[in-house]
């Protein structure tokens, strides 16, 4: 039950990066190997903001998003643009080129330490069906739902968030209707950066944050947006805490050395076996533009 | 080619440095892995991210064999290989099926794992282990500095030849072909699945080889010179050095060794200045060096012409 716990927490990071590698990809077909690089973006500048700047909760919170946001722009100006319809190879080399860089920077700030800040309520873990539950973990997963019910909201309510989602149907038609499809992609980037860094903030009072977290995280995410199909948002969540349960129990029940590969595993068996995730529909065997 | 192996001659006398011998090694060994990415990804067009793993596996067994089991180390090295070769193709039956992105995912979830294994059951885990056999010919064990540079850069040689001639056989073409169109070469006939595994085994093959070499050089591994941060680093030197080109993996391998050497002194920043290197050489250096190179020299040698 504990391990049911602690896998849903981790699982939510997950399903946070995994949905940002959806929203990226849905926008412009690229997969952006540096997302994980938007988690501890989160984790480290809100450390930064609450502890070394001292300054009150919630400004940190807006200032680390927007931090994030400002980064995903950056990134998506400087690097994927100039480079539009390359090759498939290019964008994932420069995206990881990219997260290089990012990884670089936060190492050249924040060295190599390990960093966490206080949680978001302070007192005691509670108790449910005999597991022990910080209250921070409640938070995560919390803010989890949250951000998957905003995005629902944004993405089927809000005009821009539709004009987002024609575009990954097809861009030449959202072109066509008059919406402004590089600014769509650009929105993507920013939206995508944002919720990684929430997933970032939400986790590190639980798990430290580290400059070299990134493609941990990149990876597992990954898996979980393929595992529910890549591009389906809702996939990408149930897949992140699939992973996040599947990892928890393999730590404690089997090795904890090889909870790191649970996740590599599966993604190896998904991507070998069932390359639509397990929502794709069979119509999708979409290795979409691939 | 000729040119090339009298350089190697004359360097080690050139500069006599231990230090730079050294430096010099350790680019030929990363040329190895190189070229076989080289092959991998400017001729057959697959991409892998996970050349690290068949480094390891390579060094691992090689080592393990001739410090464990007595083996002479080079049959030892040559079940490394084997075992690396093995290892390829249970990765490329299924992976090969996929493309771009996941592709690049699933040879990158290989090398994870094969770190994540090595660092649980590998002897010695995470510390790794020593002791292992320098590298040594019947009986012979090469102990100078200048010694191992030219038996790497020999392999080099050997390897560049053996890599040359097949770009330029029946098989090369027929890898030129699948990277052109896979369907348009399936259509006239050519197993476009054997052939992509055949050449997935040979860069793991010369990745192993590497591996090995490298194990017998330092006398001591450990997982983490095997980890994801080396494929990208084996990526970026067949980036900077010219995908299309076998010579761009041995300039690129070259590049990226003797790069942190002079990067030393901006100690945090290496990370940093790696990506920006390679961010840069991708958005502007988009062939890689080595085409460059030989455009440039073209285009100097019909102006003179004319």
């Amino acid at each position: 039950m504990q391990f049911l716990f602690s896998g849903l927490t981790v699982g939510a990071v997950y399903a946070l990066v995994g949905i940002g590698f959806n929203i990226i990809y849905n926008a412009t077909s690229v997969i952006n190997l540096a997302q994980g690089e938007f988690v501890v973006i989160g984790g480290l500048m809100m450390w930064f903001f609450t502890e070394s700047v001292k300054l009150p909760f919630f400004i940190s919170i807006i200032l680390t998003i927007s931090t994030a946001g400002l980064v995903g722009l950056l990134m998506e100006r400087l690097t994927i643009r100039p480079l539009k319809k390359t090759d498939l190879l290019l964008m994932i080399m420069i995206t990881i080129s990219v997260s290089i860089v990012l990884r670089g920077l936060l190492m050249f700030k924040f060295g190599k330490n390990s960093y966490s800040y206080d949680p978001f309520t302070e007192g005691e873990p509670i108790s449910i069906y005999g597991a022990i539950i910080q209250q921070q973990t409640l938070w995560v997963i919390g803010v989890t739902a949250l951000c998957m019910v905003l995005l629902f909201l944004f993405f089927n309510k809000t005009l821009t968030g539709k004009a987002m989602k024609a575009c990954s149907v097809d861009s030449t038609a959202a072109r066509l209707v008059g919406i402004n499809v590089s600014r769509m992609v650009m929105l993507s980037f920013i939206l995508s950066a944002m919720v990684g860094a929430i997933g970032g903030i939400a986790i590190t009072p639980i798990s430290l944050m580290a400059y070299d977290n990134g493609p941990m995280l990149a990876v597992k995410g990954f898996c979980a947006a393929i595992m529910g199909g890549l591009g389906r948002g809702r996939g990408a969540v149930i897949g992140g805490f699939l992973i996040g349960i599947l990892e928890s129990m393999t730590a404690g029940y089997l090795h904890s050395g090889l909870k790191d590969a649970v996740a590599l595993i599966i993604l190896l068996l998904v991507l070998f076996f069932r390359p639509s995730g397990i929502f794709g529909g069979s119509a999708a065997a979409r290795l979409r533009k691939f | 080619m000729l040119i090339f192996v009298a350089l190697i001659i004359s360097l080690p006398f050139l500069t006599g440095s231990n230090y730079a011998l050294t430096v010099g090694i350790f680019s030929g060994i990363n040329a190895l892995v190189a070229i076989g990415l080289c092959v991998l990804m400017g001729y057959a067009g697959q991409i892998s991210l996970g050349q690290a793993g068949f480094y390891g596996i390579g060094a691992y067994v090689s080592s393990i064999l001739s410090a464990h089991y007595g083996l002479p180390v080079i049959m030892s090295l040559a079940l490394g290989m084997l075992a690396a070769a093995l290892a390829a193709v249970v990765l490329a039956v299924p992976s090969l099926r996929l493309k771009g992105h996941y592709l690049a995912v699933a040879t990158l979830g290989f090398g994870e794992i094969v770190q994540i294994v090595l660092n649980e059951w590998g002897p010695g885990g995470p510390s790794g282990f020593g002791d292992i056999p320098q590298f040594g010919i019947f009986g012979y064990p090469l102990k100078t500095t200048r010694g191992f540079f030219y038996l790497t850069w020999l392999v080099v040689a050997a390897i560049m030849a053996f890599s040359l001639n097949l770009m330029h056989s029946r098989s090369g073409r027929a890898l030129r072909a699948i990277h052109g169109s896979e369907l348009a070469s399936n259509a006239m006939g050519l197993d476009v699945v054997v052939l992509k595994i055949k050449v997935f085994v040979l860069s793991a093959v010369y990745a192993a080889l590497a591996g090995g070499l490298y194990a017998h050089y330092i006398t001591f591994i450990s997982p983490s010179s095997f980890s994801f941060f080396y494929s990208v680093l084996v990526l970026m030197m067949v980036v900077v050095g010219g995908i299309t080109n076998l010579w761009g993996g041995i300039v690129g391998a070259i590049v990226i060794t003797v790069l942190p050497e002079l990067l030393r002194r901006f100690e945090e920043l290496d990370v940093l200045a790696y990506g920006l290197i390679l961010t840069l050489s991708l958005l502007f250096l988009r062939d890689g060096i080595v085409p460059l190179l030989i455009d440039k020299f073209r285009k100097v040698f019909t102006v003179a012409r004319s």
